[in-house]
């Protein structure tokens, strides 16, 4: 099946200022693939220009088949869009928030009414649907948000900082919601975030950004592949360990990292070695209170892409094999 | 394009208006206070005993000398008090009654245009499925229908108070008089047009309600002049120029019109935010 989006060489600029540079990605059917940056990196701006707010400077888009700089009122009418900030109208009940944006979307009145209703009743918000939506909590508000933005039965759905500014138990509750309906109805979801534990419950696959330029992209897996490739043992001695030079020629041993004299992190090259390193440990005199695989966390990856050009990354980011 | 989308545009910012106090007191306020309690205070006064020394006033008198010949005809067989009554309300008054499309057609779209930047709601709107053209013309009629019927209603209030109210000195019901039908239905319409127009254009620039408000406030100067140049005998709203006024008028406003719908473009409202 063809990709649900495909940007090639995407650029972008406001006045003098390049917002968007050489940027290519793709996303398939069904996949939720996240843009990762900071404030700044280009995020917004390239959800801007895939629904075809205004052309783009260079480059090719296609989503769902359309190029946005000559269809993007056909991209807009078959997605929905979580933008920033909730963007209701407060004086509105959140029935005629939901009949407001259903007619704009081309959707007939029977369609919005009985849309609403599921999705006022999947999101909890039934009980205060006909109160004006200035009423509700930061919750309540991002939750009728994103019912908006999935009011039309979208088949590809953009969720720009989808928990920002809500309270840890609310962005738990979004998360969810998300996690849920994307399972229920099988919808392409792109999101944009900053915030990496969001993206790495979310995200099948990730698109690490800054300054309008992409560093990474591909699974988590991929991308702790791409800054450490191997796989990190936490080892606990039970006394100071000092065999450390001999440590560093054993097979399998990428390379290692002292915490302290009765701990060492040790980077091995796969899960298949671990046994003879351990054992080898042992044959050194080690005494061995504790080994402990870990995982390189998102955070870690994020960092350490956005700290520094990784001499492997271009491999990922023009798409080439892991 | 969709009418459809068009109605549900204009449903929903008439929706919000009705719930803005702001924009609902200037709303009631401005024909309030211009076309009931002016014209009822002075109603008042005309009918106590002793306005007729009150209302020949030398200086009531040199402007009657300034008026037009048609003006001063039609006064010329009643007394001081209704002479008087029927120059200030009947002619004098009618510049006056066009603040009011303006300044109600002003404060609506400013509310609606400028308002939705302000409530940060205007990026999930750009990204609806609805055109451009399909979005002007929806906020702009927002701004334009409730401004009319206010208008019209304040009209028929504005006659029923001057009749009621002048029945005593005149006897008769003397308002409209003919000079008030374009006035009312063609140059009000005009001036809402105009005001809006003026609005959307300062609205793509300005980031609140009240920026845009305020600006486009300024175009309350040409009723001014128009009430200066009635007062002074230099211009005379009567049927024709009232007709070439709206003229005027109208094709004003569509000039702002035209460059209102270049302003209004996603990618202008965006691009203007993004800076």
């Amino acid at each position: 099946m063809d990709n649900v989006i495909e940007v090639n060489h995407l650029q972008h600029h406001y006045g003098d200022f390049q917002a968007i540079q050489d940027l290519s990605f793709d996303v398939q059917p069904g996949e939720v693939f996240g843009l990762l940056g900071p404030n700044g990196a280009g995020k917004t701006t390239t959800v801007r220009l895939l629904n075809g707010l205004f052309p783009s400077s260079g480059g090719s888009i296609s989503v769902l088949g359309y190029d946005p700089g000559q269809a993007g009122a056909k991209i807009r009418e078959n997605s929905g869009v979580l933008t920033e900030t909730p963007a209701l109208y407060e004086r509105l009940t959140a029935r005629q928030n939901l009949r407001f944006f259903g007619v704009l979307a081309g959707m007939s009145d029977e369609q919005i009414r009985q849309r609403s209703e599921q999705l006022l009743e999947m999101f909890d918000l039934q009980q205060r649907a006909d109160d004006r939506t200035g009423t509700y909590s930061k919750g309540m508000k991002q939750r009728l948000a994103l019912s908006r933005a999935w009011l039309t039965n979208p088949k590809l759905l953009f969720l720009d900082e989808p928990t920002s500014g809500l309270d840890p138990e609310a962005a738990v509750q979004v998360r969810e919601l998300i996690a849920a309906v994307r399972r229920q109805e099988g919808t392409t979801v792109l999101i944009c975030t900053h915030n990496l534990d969001e993206a790495q419950r979310l995200c099948d696959r990730l698109l690490v950004m800054r300054a309008g330029r992409s560093l990474a992209m591909g699974t988590l897996a991929e991308l702790r592949k791409l800054v450490s490739p191997g796989l990190w043992l936490e080892v606990h001695f039970l006394q100071p360990f000092a065999g450390l030079e001999q440590v560093r020629k054993m097979p399998g041993v990428l390379s290692l990292q002292t915490e302290s004299t009765q701990s060492l992190r040790i980077e091995v090259a796969a899960q298949a070695v671990i046994p003879q390193v351990v054992s080898d440990l042992v044959g050194l005199g080690a005494q061995i209170l504790r080994v402990q695989a870990q995982e390189i966390s998102l955070e870690q990856v994020y960092l350490q892409l956005q700290n520094q050009q990784h001499p492997r990354q271009s491999a990922l980011v023009n798409g080439g094999a892991l | 394009m969709s009418w459809r989308k068009i109605r549900v545009i204009a449903w929903k910012d008439i929706l919000e208006v009705r719930q803005n106090k702001s924009v609902l007191v200037s709303m009631v306020l401005v024909p309030l206070i211009i076309l009931v309690i002016l014209p009822v205070v002075m109603l008042v006064l005309a009918n106590l005993p002793g306005s007729a020394e009150t209302l020949n006033d030398p200086d009531l008198q040199t402007m009657m000398q300034k008026m037009p010949a048609a003006i001063k005809e039609s006064l010329g067989d009643m007394n001081d008090v209704q002479s008087s009554i029927m120059l200030m309300f009947g002619y004098l008054f009618a510049p006056m009654f066009l603040i009011m499309p303006l300044m109600l057609s002003a404060s609506i779209a400013a509310e609606s245009f400028a308002g939705e930047r302000e409530r940060k709601t205007l990026e999930a709107l750009l990204y609806t499925a609805a055109s451009d053209t399909e979005l002007f013309i929806g906020k702009a009629l927002a701004a334009f229908i409730p401004t009319l019927l206010i208008s019209f209603v304040s009209f028929l209030v504005y006659a029923l108070v001057l009749n009621i109210g002048g029945y005593p000195l005149f006897g008769r019901l003397w308002f409209p008089l003919p000079s008030w039908y374009p006035l009312v239905f063609w140059v009000t319409p005009a001036f809402a047009a105009l005001g809006i127009g003026a609005t959307v254009l300062i609205s793509t620039r300005v980031q609140t309600f009240m920026g845009a408000y305020q600006a486009s406030g300024a175009l309350v100067v040409l009723v001014l002049g128009l009430m200066v140049g009635q007062a002074s005998g230099v211009v005379f709203l009567s049927v024709w120029v009232g007709l070439i006024l709206g003229f005027v008028i109208w094709l004003a406003a569509g000039v702002l019109f035209f460059f209102g719908i270049q302003q209004f473009n996603r990618k202008a409202l965006l691009y203007q935010r993004a800076h």
